[in-house]
């Protein structure tokens, strides 16, 4: 698998949307799920992903040429502990509410598969400041999935913005949004959204969907779209 | 170019006129037809509920209607609009809408009610592939997701009021998204609640009649037998999950009433709640249900047992809606263990044979 040449600009574009790390790929969906009950525990969840993925990138494309490849998950899962571990003190000693708001969460950032998705098809191979630019979009794409999250789960579960009453006096709050369920609600209706607006993005082909009225054999755009895709 | 040409078929598919019958047809099997269509079932329900309906409304007055027509359209639009072609047309949109506004209560905003129904067909049936492809009844499940969403509206209960057909209690009309306004409205707690919160128990006379308050359909026991029973002559409804379940609910009240003295007797907790509700009408949905009678005895067991489990010892007074989508989950496996043996195959001889 040789790598494709990118741009920079490619290389901090590339997370932000059309790789979102947790709308498209489908990776960290863990913290997405579990602290986006409000939008403060969104925010702080992504910048302490956000510091683990920018420090941990940088160590392991510096390291890249010393890490023996037998060893390398293990390696790469050390250095991002560290990197938790000072994510975990620093957000103690700052913001005691918020560390106790995400408890466990902060620690379990090491397990979060997307910043090791990185480090493995990433920054393990490119020049440290590539794998900079890949770590920032990659931290943005995610903090724009836990806000979008974080925000419709708040709005409607609570009537709120970062605390501040938006939705008026009257509002009745959806007490599901907050309750780990409202998290899959939210999570599918932007997956939904999101898959919907990509399908609508493609020319619209024509599917062979003929049988049973008249049974064709599958010739024509179908297979001449595949035939695109192997080369 | 019609394979049936000169086979006599022909003569059907023509224009008018020529209606004469064909001296020869052939068609595939089945030659024979039962009279009963999904639409005629699902419909069949809708009218043994009516009588339901206008009970609800002689002790609640006619804003019930707006409940049960706001859940009905909300059901019905969420159908139309994402459903396959023409599904609408079978009922069974209509009868989710229904069953969802009997388990709500009284003066339930009607903003409510409508997205609790359309949450019903969207969440837990469409998403699976509509009729008959769903886990769990799609009415129980837009009332759980209600009482998890709402769970302040919807265990306000206003007082029964027999007779006072023209009354409007509550804030039905709240703006959507918004709390209903604090209006006058006399409460009364239900049967299940008073017993729990406050030891009391309710006279058996005004449960089976339904004098009690509660959601709409927790009304009439008497009622909801009869429209029960009326399915059950029609071969509507498998009469072995209902009978599964009030004997289980009765026996096992029986039992642990030996051992607590102030466990209330198997009548009052067969007619309080929206057991008789549940037990006729949800349980027995035809898709949510097992369709062997063994399982059937099986999934009626397991409800009875978990309503009175939740009853007694449960945080909410009533546990009918979560006793029924706990066993909807179960129903494949219940299916796959009580599998009739196949016709000319003898029993354990795949066993024989891996042993």
């Amino acid at each position: 698998m040789s790598p494709r040449q990118t741009t920079p600009t490619q290389d901090l574009m590339r997370g932000v949307w059309k790789e979102n790390p947790v709308l498209i790929q489908m990776l960290g969906l863990c913290p997405a799920l579990a602290v986006t009950n409000t939008v403060m525990n969104a925010i702080a969840m992504s910048a302490a992903t956000t510091f683990v993925l920018l420090g941990s990138s940088l160590l392991i494309s510096l390291l890249k040429n010393h890490i023996p490849k037998e060893v390398r998950i293990s390696a790469y899962i050390l250095i991002i502990a560290t990197f938790v571990t000072v994510v975990d003190f620093s957000l103690n000693a700052l913001a005691p509410l918020v560390h106790k708001e995400l408890g466990a969460f902060i620690a379990l950032i090491v397990c979060n598969c997307m910043i090791l998705a990185r480090q493995e098809a990433f920054a393990s191979k490119q020049r440290v400041g590539r794998s900079l630019l890949d770590a920032v979009g990659t931290s943005a794409g995610f903090t724009i999935a836990l806000l979008m999250m974080g925000i419709s789960r708040e709005v409607l579960g609570n009537g709120t913005f970062l605390g501040v009453n938006v939705m008026g006096p009257h509002f009745e709050p959806w007490i599901i949004m907050i309750l780990p369920p409202g998290a899959y609600f939210a999570i599918g209706f932007i997956l939904l959204g999101v898959g919907y607006w990509q399908e609508r993005k493609q020319p619209p082909t024509k599917r062979p969907r003929d049988w049973p009225h008249g049974v064709r054999s599958s010739t024509g755009p179908a297979d001449s779209r595949r035939e695109r895709q192997v080369a | 170019m019609r394979p049936w040409r000169g086979t006599g078929w022909e003569d059907r598919s023509g224009g008018e006129g020529t209606m004469e019958e064909p001296r020869l047809r052939l068609m595939a099997a089945p030659h024979l037809h039962a009279q009963d269509s999904t639409a005629r079932i699902m419909w069949s329900v809708v009218a043994t509920l009516v009588p339901v309906v206008l009970a609800a409304v002689w002790f609640f007055g006619a804003g019930v209607l707006l409940v049960i027509g706001a859940a009905m359209l909300g059901a019905m639009l969420v159908e139309r609009l994402l459903g396959p072609g023409g599904a609408i047309r079978d009922g069974s949109a209509a009868i989710t809408g229904l069953l969802l506004g009997l388990t709500l209560p009284p003066g339930f905003p009607l903003w409510m009610a409508f997205i609790g129904g359309a949450f019903g067909i969207g969440f837990g049936k469409l998403i699976f592939g509509g009729l008959g492809q769903n886990i769990f009844n799609p009415a129980l499940l837009g009332r759980a997701f209600l009482q998890a969403a709402f769970p302040t509206a919807i265990t306000t209960w206003p007082a029964v009021r027999p007779g006072e057909v023209l009354t409007f209690q509550g804030d039905l009309l709240a703006a959507p998204l918004m709390t209903p306004a604090e209006v006058d409205v006399v409460t009364q707690a239900t049967p299940l609640g008073l017993w729990k919160f406050e030891g009391e128990v309710t006279g058996l006379w005004d449960l089976f009649v339904g004098a009690t308050g509660g959601s709409l359909g927790e009304t009439s026991a008497i009622l909801i037998l009869l429209g029960g029973a009326y399915l059950v002559a029609r071969n509507y409804m498998n009469w072995r999950i209902p009978v599964g379940i009030f004997a289980t609910v009765g026996l096992l009240s029986i039992l642990f009433g030996l051992f607590d003295p102030t466990f209330p007797g198997p009548l009052f907790m067969i007619f309080s709640g929206g057991l008789v509700l549940g037990a006729v009408y949800m349980a027995t949905d035809m898709v949510t249900s097992p369709i062997t009678n063994g399982g059937a005895w099986i999934f009626a067991f397991g409800i009875g047992f978990l309503v009175v489990l939740i009853r007694g010892w449960g945080g909410l007074p009533e546990g009918v809606m979560y006793a029924i989508l706990i066993m909807n989950a179960l129903v494949p496996f219940i299916e796959r263990i009580t599998q009739p043996r196949v016709f000319g195959k003898e029993r354990g001889v795949k066993k024989a044979e891996a042993a």
